[in-house]
């Protein structure tokens, strides 16, 4: 427990802050949740933020949360700090999904994550707003932001049963055998969502890792936690089985160091980690199990085309080998 | 060093529930392991990449004239063609007498008289083609006459064909019987069954042959002809020294292996030896176990054997053709 | 010294491939921009023969000024090398491919003497797939624009690469081949114990008339290619070796927009059904483990054989192995040659001594061994289970972990048990079996029904541990283009 979590008191607690907030968001929707017109003077009802894992929405095990406010710093939710064993936790249920994740159909994989697109645009308006106070965007900027967002899903729904056939192919051997390499998920992939980007740079790192059949632990942007775990509510009840995504708020540094250090994660998305200090150490974590890393990169503009290089970043390749030879014996006339 | 195989009676009898019907004999054969044709080959070439030289060499191609089974199974065969065939097959090169004999010479039956008077008593066997020869499409009882023809005229050992129409179609136990009653027939001439490994087709089909053969009595198993496309290849071969060795494993019953059709170099026949030698070892690297069906072979292996002894490449002129 | 397992009396007389095809010289330097040259601080060190000790040359120990100058000299190059047309670079890679083929047995015969692998290898195996990779990656030169990496891929830089001794001449091509045609310039450090056939290479660049400072080659230990893959500035760092070195190198590449591939160890399952072809998979055991003395990251070094046959199955491989031909490297119907340093013996024998103390049961055919050179009769480890240190270490030696199995389940899940995930072999007639099995093994390589093969048009490389990128094919391009 430590700084202020540890003394967090319940959100009544704090009126002046949350008057202010409630302010902001006429009329009187409180943080993050976007609900009809309430009636005048009647008292908005709070989302409780939680960690998503293994399909359940838990608070954090550590029992902390932190202060999440928006652009102008306003208070707009406690956010839960999800602790090293949180971490683990969601290894653990990343890893018991991706057999069964990994074993879907291309075409399953697809309609599951256009579903997901289905969900997110049906609760657009929610987004909308998260998005907006969790960036300081006009409502307009970030209704563009939730829609690119949706569309994302989208194109990536439509990658899952075709990316095999951009990367793979026959190979045609100087023998007598059949050759075949064909794209394969590299199993649990820790993602570091982009810190800026709350929904659409969270969308286009998760999506492409999970299209392919990766299973994902994603840390989100420990600024802008909020549309990170509603977004959980969306894939949630997207068909998506549980395990498959996880999501963890809270320190980036605390997260990022067990799980680029656990050896039982496969691969390690460095996108969120935006001191190139924590970076290298994560990097050099990594290492010890020869994680294949995703470096920081030049993604900045999270609305150009997305390219492939994210949907082929967590991907190994199988090479299969068999004999084909003749029908008959040597040299027959067959 | 030829070993007096043990009694075939008792190691064969495992194999009596196989035998039973057509359908166990089929499950039996269709249960042995599978053969990748590409693997076999590739080991095949694997061991024709063995350097075989100078004293190595010189035993290598002794041995191998030692295996040929001299041949001639033309319909223009003559008393004289074979009279020729079985001197030479004693003398093998009238310039050097220490030049080993062949095993033996092969012949139609009609000529087995023949050929035994011409090998006299050198020890040189008379093998003669029988069973409707080489398609082997007649009636059982015309194969089984063919066969008591040629063992009344002198013949030590038969080489039969098998019903590959039979086999094709599955009817295993008909060849099976077919067997068993040419082994009857054959009494003490010892038996080579012939399975014209390149109308079976596949490696699985001869695996399959090999196996019904041994059990059926064969003495020999042997691979062709000569007188279809394809012949004796190292693949083919490798596979059948396989099976003589699981089935000396199995039952303790030693089977000889006789490649036919289409070896003609001496570079060919001590790479066979080689299979041979890596494959069912060193108990079959003998004229017993072991033959090779040539004609044309012979005069090259006494060319290489020349070259070893002189230095000098001899030539076609150096040998003599018959 | 090329006495068969067992005797028959088909004994083959020795024949030796000829000593004399190669003029190795008593000393070389380093080949830096085009030139030989000694190290900056004169530093040498000695290569020997692994098959009788003998001293083959002496040859210079780089050092940081040297990786210096290496590095130096191929960013000169790199400018006018990347800016040529791809059908000017391909052509010098043709020029390489043909060179290698006019000289290869003569690489062979040096191939075996440094190595200590048997002849028959070295000019079956590695030298026609050495030329096979560099006539591959000419051909790909003029047509990186075709090859699924962006419209206009660019090459990265300088790229340094570190390869092991275990085929020198044939790592040397996986790295330099892809490298060229790309439009990158190299600096490559050979193994301590093979430098020889690297520096060959550079007189056949020189012979091919490459421009100065596109390949530069320096050799050395372990310290020349930690200074090299640690220099800042090389923009590519590929390696192939063993994990150990792989972690460390990536530590030392974090954080720096190196882009790094590493092709590291294995401990390989060779799975066995109830239903396979058996001659073939004692062939394929054999050449999984035995190739090269077992001296290869993707060696089948673990036998998973189901119960059912396992006592058919060894007895076959027992017999065959006792067809083994151990002992001089340059006779042409050796199989097993050379351990390819006293180190490598060292560990290979501690190796095995543990599996027996352990309580594995531990076969050995009756061979007896060269006195001068490093040797290891090849052995068999039988009852082993998962938890013994020869079923999870890779030993990278002639020695075989036979395991058991009961169902294709259980083989899966006792294949994947395992920090590596290089190879897998799967031997069934089942096709369905192949495919199922196929699809779930956690490794890079599957080779059904056969084992070992290797093509410059099939991407190679591992899972987990066994590090990550490929090598070969239209994906071995990737490692060194800006994608």
């Amino acid at each position: 427990m430590s700084d202020k979590s540890a003394k967090a008191p319940q959100k009544p607690a704090k009126p002046g802050r949350s008057a202010k907030a409630a302010k902001k968001d006429q009329p009187g929707t409180g943080a993050g949740t976007a609900t009809a017109p309430a009636r005048p003077g009647r008292l908005a009802v709070f989302k409780t933020y939680k960690l998503y894992v293994g399909g359940k929405f838990p608070r954090s095990e550590s029992g902390r949360v932190y202060e999440v406010t928006d652009s102008e710093d306003q208070w707009l939710a406690n956010a839960p700090r999800a602790s090293r064993k949180d971490a683990r936790d969601a290894v653990v249920a990343a890893r018991k999904a991706f057999g069964g994740w990994a074993g879907k159909t291309a075409y399953n994989r697809g309609q599951i994550l256009y579903r997901v697109a289905e969900m997110l645009e049906g609760r657009r308006e929610q987004f909308t707003e998260e998005v907006a106070a969790a960036e300081g965007l006009s409502r307009a900027a970030a209704a563009e932001v939730v829609d690119a967002a949706v569309d994302r899903w989208v194109w990536y729904a439509g990658w899952t049963d075709k990316v095999a056939q951009i990367v793979g192919g026959g190979n045609p051997v100087a023998g007598p055998f059949f050759n075949l390499s064909s794209p394969e998920p590299t199993g649990v992939v820790t993602v570091l969502a982009p810190q800026e980007s709350s929904l659409l740079g969270l969308v286009s790192v998760l999506a492409p890792v999970i299209a392919t059949g990766n299973t994902a632990v994603l840390v989100a942007s420990e600024k802008a936690p909020l549309p990170a775990l509603s977004l959980a509510e969306v894939l949630a009840t997207s068909d998506l089985p549980g395990g498959v995504v996880n999501i963890l708020s809270g320190r980036t540094e605390e997260l990022a160091g067990p799980l680029a250090a656990h050896q039982d994660v496969n691969a390690l998305d460095l996108t969120g980690a935006e001191d190139p200090q924590l970076a290298k150490a994560l990097e050099v974590a990594a290492a010890d199990n020869l994680k294949r890393v995703l470096r920081p990169g030049t993604d900045g503009d999270w609305h150009a085309d997305p390219g492939t290089h994210r949907l082929t970043a967590f991907l190994e390749t199988k090479t299969v080998w068999h004999p084909t030879g003749s029908l008959g014996a040597s040299g027959s006339a067959y | 060093m030829a070993t007096t195989p043990p009694s075939t009676a008792a190691g064969r009898a495992a194999f009596a529930d196989a035998t039973a019907s057509d359908a166990t004999l089929r499950r039996f054969l269709h249960g042995l392991p599978g053969v990748d044709a590409v693997g076999l080959e590739a080991r095949a070439a694997a061991l024709g990449t063995r350097s075989i030289k100078t004293t190595a060499k010189a035993y290598a191609l002794d041995l191998a004239i030692s295996m040929i089974d001299l041949t001639t199974l033309e319909g223009a065969d003559t008393a004289g063609k074979v009279r020729a065939l079985g001197t030479k097959a004693v003398h093998p090169d009238p310039t050097d007498p220490e030049t080993p004999k062949v095993a033996a010479v092969c012949v139609y039956p009609d000529m087995v008289a023949t050929a035994k008077q011409a090998v006299g008593g050198s020890g040189v066997k008379v093998a003669s083609v029988a069973t409707a020869f080489p398609a082997g499409r007649a009636a059982l009882e015309v194969k089984l006459a063919d066969v008591r023809d040629a063992v009344a005229a002198g013949a030590d050992e038969i080489d039969m064909v098998i019903d590959r129409g039979a086999f094709l179609s599955g009817r295993y136990l008909k060849v099976y019987e077919e067997i068993a009653a040419v082994k009857q027939a054959s009494g003490a001439a010892r038996l080579k069954v012939i399975f014209e490994t390149g109308e079976l087709s596949t490696y699985d089909n001869i695996r399959r042959a090999s196996w019904l053969g041994m059990i059926a009595g064969a003495d020999f198993i042997k691979t062709s002809t000569g007188k279809v496309a394809v012949n004796a290849t190292p693949a083919n071969t490798l596979l059948m020294l396989q099976a003589v060795r699981d089935f000396r494993t199995q039952t303790g019953v030693q089977v000889g292996v006789k490649p036919a059709g289409g070896i003609r170099t001496a570079k060919d026949a001590v790479k066979f030896l080689v299979l041979v030698n890596e494959t069912a070892g060193g108990d079959w690297l003998d004229n017993h176990w072991f033959r090779f069906g040539a004609s044309s072979l012979l005069n090259d292996l006494l060319m290489q054997r020349q070259k070893l002894s002189t230095g000098r490449y001899s030539g076609p002129d150096y040998v003599t053709v018959d | 010294m090329n006495t068969p397992l067992s005797s028959s009396a088909f004994e083959y007389a020795p024949a030796p491939e000829s000593r004399s095809l190669v003029d190795i010289a008593p000393s070389y330097g380093l080949f830096i921009d085009g030139e030989f040259t000694e190290a900056a601080d004169g530093k040498v060190f000695k290569t020997v023969s692994p098959s009788s000790e003998e001293v083959l040359s002496e040859v210079s120990r780089a050092g940081a000024a040297d990786v210096d100058r290496a590095v130096a000299a191929a960013r000169r190059a790199f400018a006018s090398w990347s800016a040529l047309p791809g059908a000017e670079r391909a052509k010098y890679l043709f020029r390489i491919a043909r060179i290698i083929q006019e000289r290869s047995r003569e690489l062979a015969v040096l191939e075996s003497l440094d190595n200590g692998k048997p002849i028959k290898e070295t000019r079956d195996t590695d030298l026609p797939l050495v030329a096979a990779h560099f006539f591959y990656y000419a051909g790909w030169a003029d047509k990186l624009e075709h090859a699924g990496f962006g419209a206009a891929p660019r090459p990265l830089g300088v790229a340094g690469q570190v390869i092991p001794w275990n085929f020198p001449l044939l790592m040397l091509a996986w790295k330099i081949a892809p490298a060229l045609a790309t439009g990158n310039t190299v600096v490559l450090k050979p193994a301590e114990t093979t430098p020889l056939s690297a520096l060959f290479f550079a007189d056949i660049c020189r012979q091919a008339g490459l421009p100065r400072g596109v390949v530069n080659i320096l050799t050395g230990y372990g310290d020349t290619g930690g200074a090299l893959v640690a220099h800042e500035d090389v923009n590519k760092v590929a390696f192939t070796g063993s994990t150990a070195v792989g972690k460390q190198i990536a530590r030392t590449v974090a954080g720096t927009d190196k882009k790094l591939t590493l092709e590291l160890g294995g401990k390989g399952a060779n799975i066995v059904f109830d239903d396979a072809p058996l001659d073939q998979a004692v062939e394929g055991i054999v050449t999984g483990i035995f190739f090269n003395q077992g001296q290869v990251c993707c060696a089948g070094s673990r036998l998973l054989v189901q119960e059912s046959v396992e006592e058919e199955l060894l007895d076959a491989l027992k017999s065959r192995l006792s067809t083994l031909r151990l002992g001089d490297p340059l006779d042409k119907n050796t199989d097993i040659g050379a351990i390819n340093s006293a180190e490598q013996l060292a560990r290979i024998t501690s190796l095995a001594d543990r599996g027996e103390a352990e309580g594995a049961e531990r076969w050995t055919a009756d061979c007896p061994l060269p006195s001068a050179g490093y040797w290891f009769a090849p052995t068999l480890f039988t009852k082993v289970t998962q938890a013994h240190t020869v079923a999870r270490d890779e030993i990278f030696g002639p020695v075989l972990s036979v395991l058991t199995f009961r169902t294709p389940e259980e083989a899966v899940a006792k294949a994947n048990n395992s920090a590596y995930g290089l190879s897998a072999g799967i031997w069934t007639e089942k096709g369905s079996r192949i495919l199922a099995v196929a699809e779930r093994l956690r490794a890079g390589v599957i080779w059904a029904n056969t084992f070992n093969k290797f093509d410059p048009t099939s991407p190679f490389g591992g899972y987990k541990e066994s590090g990550y990128g490929r090598e070969g094919g239209r994906h071995g391009l990737e490692a060194y283009l800006d994608v």
